[in-house]
């Protein structure tokens, strides 16, 4: 049911062990991880890793995705302890598992040994955090992205315009409150007839 | 707060259950991904509870150690969740029994004083909407529906009415639970799910089963006979071949 794609493991640990290495390169190489589920989307696009906490040498560090702080701050790999923090998109999703192995492949391919991912529920993942260049890639993927913001109210018995990702139309229809995944309903396009996925407001 | 988090945590993962088993037999394939993606999220949240207290615990045991080695009587969800699937209108109206009175609940869990919880209960809040939001929409389509879908989703309610009762009344543990801050008064989501469940029935042109005498004791451990089926299916696995793992 759910096509797992195993990411290339982009550098050489040879090379990159001669190189200087900052947290702004550990954010590059995250960004290389994609959802297993719509592999258009990055785990960043998504918002899942919410920060990074590095120990090298009894000191730490914190960086945060939202403005990616603390960039330019040297790592040294043979030493640093990496501890990833993500949030899972839906409590049963079982993509996070392999989101949190493809995490660990990909910072093993660049040297460090020590990751660790860990789990945070709080603040609760929210479609809001896809930002509108995510949203762009979902379109083009053929998928209607999140249409409004994710109010619990209005999200009971709220029915939404959704516009077809293909045609534009907003002439559409719900077919199924659950689609191909949990995170995702199946629509229809009444202009262009194809059905395609939404990804619901969460 | 053991019993507690177990009551959450066996509502969620018996639920689950009961709604995988429809995995494959749905009357329509959207139907069937649907209860089996709800199947998904309350096994999720089951999961949460179960580490939650396995950390607490401190003994070792693990969330598997929970879900699949403990008996009937040490389980302590609400008979209404461990009844059979029946026909569909007898799994929407189970559902939406369950639904209508989880997500005020959950609502309410929010403001736990354990933060542990509360982000739990937030979490889960954002798919049981969801949830309701679904079970309520099959409750008024069938309702609403033809002579048969009619008469079914009503016998569905009026044989289900007798296992509501015990989601509102607390067992000890439940009120030891919100006196101490971390859990849920019950009676204070009454009003709220009593209203969602009137204009859910009024929607759907149904009528409300008399309130008579109501089944109770899941919360304490002593269970309808579906549990030990529905166990002895669950735990097969880890009980015909001890310690496996993937």
């Amino acid at each position: 049911m759910y096509s797992v794609l195993i990411p290339t493991l982009s550098g050489n640990s040879m090379n990159t062990k001669i190189q200087q290495v900052c947290i702004s390169d550990l954010w590059n190489w995250l960004e290389t991880v994609v959802d297993p589920e719509i592999p258009v989307l990055t785990i960043l696009d998504m918002g899942i890793v919410r920060r990074i906490e590095i120990r090298d040498n009894g000191q730490l560090t914190i960086s945060d995705l939202e403005g990616r702080t603390n960039a330019n701050v040297p790592v040294n790999p043979e030493n640093a302890r990496l501890l990833v923090f993500v949030t899972p998109t839906y409590t049963g999703c079982p993509a996070m598992n392999m989101i949190g192995a493809h995490i660990r492949l990909e910072l093993a391919a660049h040297g460090f040994s020590d990751v660790t991912v860990r789990e945070v529920l709080q603040p609760a993942w929210t479609t809001d955090w896809i930002p509108e260049s995510a949203r762009h890639k979902l379109r083009e993927y053929g998928i209607a992205p999140p249409e409004q913001e994710a109010r619990i109210e209005r999200l009971l018995f709220s029915e939404v315009s959704v516009t077809c990702p293909r045609c534009q139309s907003r002439n559409t229809e719900k077919l199924a409150e659950y689609g191909s995944t949990a995170c995702k309903a199946l629509y229809r396009c009444k202009d262009c007839l194809e059905p395609f996925d939404y990804f619901k407001c969460h | 707060m053991r019993d507690f988090l177990l009551l959450l945590a066996d509502n969620t993962q018996i639920l689950g259950h009961r709604l995988g088993e429809w995995c494959g037999h749905g009357p329509e394939l959207e139907i069937d991904m649907a209860m089996t993606n709800l199947a998904l999220d309350l096994v999720g949240q089951s999961r949460n509870y179960y580490q939650y207290l396995a950390e607490l615990e401190g003994k070792g045991r693990t969330e598997d150690d929970l879900a699949y080695l403990r008996d009937a009587r040490e389980f302590r969800n609400c008979l209404l969740v461990e009844q059979p699937n029946g026909d569909f209108a007898r799994t929407v109206a189970r559902n939406f029994l369950f639904d209508s009175w989880h997500f005020f609940f959950l609502q309410a869990l929010c403001n736990s004083n354990d933060e542990r919880l509360a982000a739990i209960a937030a979490k889960s809040l954002k798919e049981v909407t969801y949830h309701l939001r679904w079970s309520s929409e099959w409750v008024i389509r069938l309702g609403d529906g033809t002579e048969e879908s009619h008469r079914r989703i009503q016998d569905a309610f009026d044989h289900l009415w007798t296992y509501r009762g015990e989601l509102l009344t607390p067992a000890p543990f439940e009120t030891e639970a919100a006196s101490a801050g971390y859990g849920v008064d019950l009676h204070s989501i009454k009003p709220l799910t009593e209203d969602k469940l009137a204009d859910i029935l009024y929607q759907a042109t149904l009528r409300r089963p008399e309130d008579g005498w109501m089944q109770s004791g899941g919360k304490t451990g002593r269970h309808s006979e579906h549990l030990g089926y529905l166990l002895a299916e669950m735990q097969y696995v880890q009980r015909a071949y001890p310690n496996s793992v993937w």
